[in-house]
């Protein structure tokens, strides 16, 4: 079972604010029963002052949804609507002492919520589905929704974008593409690997193939159960053995073909590569 | 608090009889099967004495049993072993999209080595059409593998039938009797399937122990190469203590049968009596064809993993196959190829129930299931009809 904090069980258990608001100034509601959680917001706003004078939820989910959705309508009380905005995820998961990694989507349901409902009463259209492209079409996540919660969370791994906004959690079509949003965004702080020069020396090249081959093309090959090994480096001949899962695989040569593109794109167009 | 414990598909408890035939395996009788002297065969007699225990539960010969580490095991045996000895007389196996991860990913893994696999489809109740298995062979099958039982929705398979096809076709047949052996009667002659999967721990046997029957004269693929243990194959030093706690469990089994069952089918039916008042809950599952102590349920308008947190937090354990509840945030691959729509299958909630459950548990789980369904409903927003707009829409969760 999953492991929850007291304060999310506490919250779970006993979750303050539920129900509905007779005659909300506004609502905002996000999810859907299909992809598992779900979450309208209702507030009861103070038109002199723009205070939250009050916040309830109702919560199709799990325990981590109701007990995020209550701690949102807590964190929110009380406040302006501009000192709501500022309210994150990461407040959320926080004020519950922590989530379970694989739940911290419950956390941006929540903040999605909540500036649904306040585009809601400043009159805004309500943008439930962020504008954009959906790149996970399982979830129905948006690239808008990926680099958003990206940058925000610090996000750098696929799977870390999975937990944050379930995107790629599905049937895993989508993961190629994720990778490429979180390498575009992150080229921008994090230079890539330092660019090529123009003309290497043999020992730089086969240093360069070797790091390739242990950082780029292996882990990709282990995780689905082969391996492979650098048998020999002739000029721009690049030998190698594929290894388990790869030995015998009917795909071996759709498989020396890529790892041949990659070293063309990232060494020289002059490479060709061998299986042994 | 009282303590409930549904989820007899998880796991059993260790039956005490069981235990104290394990004792002195794990204390001073801790010689090794294969060693020639005194310690060693009082070992080696130890297991044969539980490989006749087993064999007996399912009317087989002690020979066609071979003890693994688990239920897992002896699915991933069957399925890489078979396939692996007869790829050279084709590259087809069948399963259903009823299976067992233990079958389903080894299966995946067979499709990788290139062999092709088909995926049976199966009705509402989670059955499987036998016309639908003799139009999936072709000359290439080797193997068919299909459930016994099913432990989430509870439904028995027509694995009869479905013997008789593939023995009619001579294709090798496994069905993977973990949730049904030591549950329900087993006669291997009448079943007719090749190989058979168990595990000790779904008949108040130890974790840790399970076996893989194999018809007598079946050519099978090693999973674990060593040494000369169970004839060679399978290697590895033998879970003495665990093997013995599954003898005797397989002994007890049989012996009362007849009394479990009667004992968990009718705490079982008054479970889904007592519970059909709420409304909008579905039985899931196959409503006779079914395990005795199985029920299986979707709950309309709320999610299953709060159901079982609201349920534990009163003492009673129960499991869900809603995409919260499981690591990978995945609905029921069952439910789904049931086609109950994903908003329901959220709503899953599995009881399974055992021979020490009372007739007070079931009263107290009546009492209180129906509050846990009222809270949660009061919480949530579709109870009171918001839209179900999603319903049936573009969430599509993987096959």
């Amino acid at each position: 079972m999953w492991e929850y904090t007291d304060k999310v069980k506490e919250y779970f258990l006993h979750p303050k604010n539920i129900g509905e608001i007779e005659g909300p100034d506004a609502v905002g509601e996000v999810g859907s029963i299909v992809c598992g959680d779900a979450l309208k917001l209702y507030l009861k706003i103070d038109k002199g002052t723009g205070k939250i004078v009050d916040a309830k939820f109702q919560t199709f989910g799990c325990a981590s949804a109701i007990a995020s959705s209550s701690a949102l309508t807590e964190l929110i009380k009380g406040k302006t609507l501009d000192e709501a905005l500022k309210v994150t995820n990461q407040d959320i998961a926080e004020f519950l002492g922590g989530l379970p990694r694989e739940k911290m989507h419950c956390s941006v349901m929540g903040q999605e919520a909540l500036e649904a409902a306040i585009a809601n009463y400043r009159g805004r259209p309500i943008a439930v589905k962020e504008e954009g492209r959906v790149v996970c079409k399982c979830f129905d996540v948006t690239e808008e929704k990926i680099r958003r919660v990206a940058m925000e969370n610090h996000l750098t791994t696929v799977d870390e974008i999975t937990d944050y906004t379930k995107a790629g959690g599905g049937c895993g079509e989508c993961r190629p593409e994720i990778e490429a949003i979180l390498r575009d965004i992150w080229a921008l702080k994090k230079p890539e690997k330092p660019a090529v020069p123009k003309k290497l020396t043999n020992l730089q090249k086969i240093a360069l193939i070797q790091e390739i081959i242990e950082t780029e093309i292996r882990p990709g090959l282990q995780a689905d159960g082969g391996d492979i090994e650098l048998i020999d480096i002739d000029g721009n001949k690049v030998i190698v053995a594929l290894r388990g899962m790869c030995m015998g695989c009917l795909m071996a040569d759709v498989t020396v073909k890529g790892i041949q593109d990659k070293l063309k794109e990232l060494v020289g167009e002059e490479i060709i590569v061998e299986a042994q | 608090m009282m303590k409930c414990y549904f989820d007899h598909v998880a796991t059993n408890p260790l039956d005490t009889r069981v235990l104290d035939a394990m004792m002195p395996y794990l204390k001073d009788d801790f010689g090794n099967p294969l060693s020639i002297y005194e310690p060693g065969s009082k070992a080696k007699e130890a297991i044969e004495n539980a490989r006749g225990q087993v064999a007996s539960l399912i009317n087989s010969k002690p020979s066609e049993i071979i003890f693994t580490s688990s239920g897992a095991e002896a699915n991933n045996f069957a399925l890489r072993g078979i396939a692996l000895a007869r790829q050279n007389e084709g590259k087809h196996i069948i399963v259903s999209r009823m299976e067992h991860h233990s079958i389903l990913n080894s299966a995946r893994f067979l499709e990788k080595m290139g062999f092709a696999v088909t995926f049976l489809p199966v009705d509402k109740h989670g059955m499987v059409d036998p016309d639908v298995v003799k139009k999936s062979i072709t000359k290439e099958t080797t193997l068919i593998s299909i459930i016994h039982a099913s432990s989430e929705i509870g439904t028995i398979e027509p694995i009869e039938e479905i013997s008789e096809i593939a023995k009619e076709k001579k294709i090798i047949f496994h069905t993977d009797a973990v949730a049904a052996a030591g549950n329900i009667p087993i006669n291997i002659k009448e079943l007719g399937a090749d190989l058979l999967s168990m595990a000790a721990h779904q008949f108040y046997g130890p974790k840790g122990a399970g076996a893989l029957y194999v018809r007598e004269g079946l050519r099978i693929v090693p999973l674990i190469y060593g040494g000369i243990q169970e004839n060679g194959r399978r290697a590895g030093t033998e879970n003495v203590p665990a093997i013995v706690g599954m003898g005797k469990a397989a002994e007890l089994a049989k012996e009362e049968m007849n009394a479990r069952i009667e004992h968990v089918r009718t705490l079982r039916d008054r479970l889904i009596k007592g519970v059909s008042s709420v409304e909008n809950i579905y039985l899931t599952g196959h409503p006779d064809n079914r395990l005795p102590g199985h029920a299986s349920f979707c709950v309309e308008f709320i999610e299953g993993e709060a159901m079982l947190l609201l349920l534990a937090a009163k003492g009673i354990y129960a499991a869900s196959g809603s995409a919260c509840s499981s690591k990978a945030l995945k609905a029921s691959p069952v439910l789904l190829a049931m086609g109950i729509p994903s908003g329901l299958a959220q709503g899953s909630i599995v009881f399974t129930l055992g021979k020490d459950n009372s007739g007070d548990d079931i009263e107290y789980l009546i009492a209180e299931f129906p509050q846990v369904i009222k809270r949660l409903r009061e919480i949530s927003p579709y109870a009171k009809g918001w839209g179900i707009k999603g319903e049936g829409g573009e969430c599509i969760v993987q096959k």
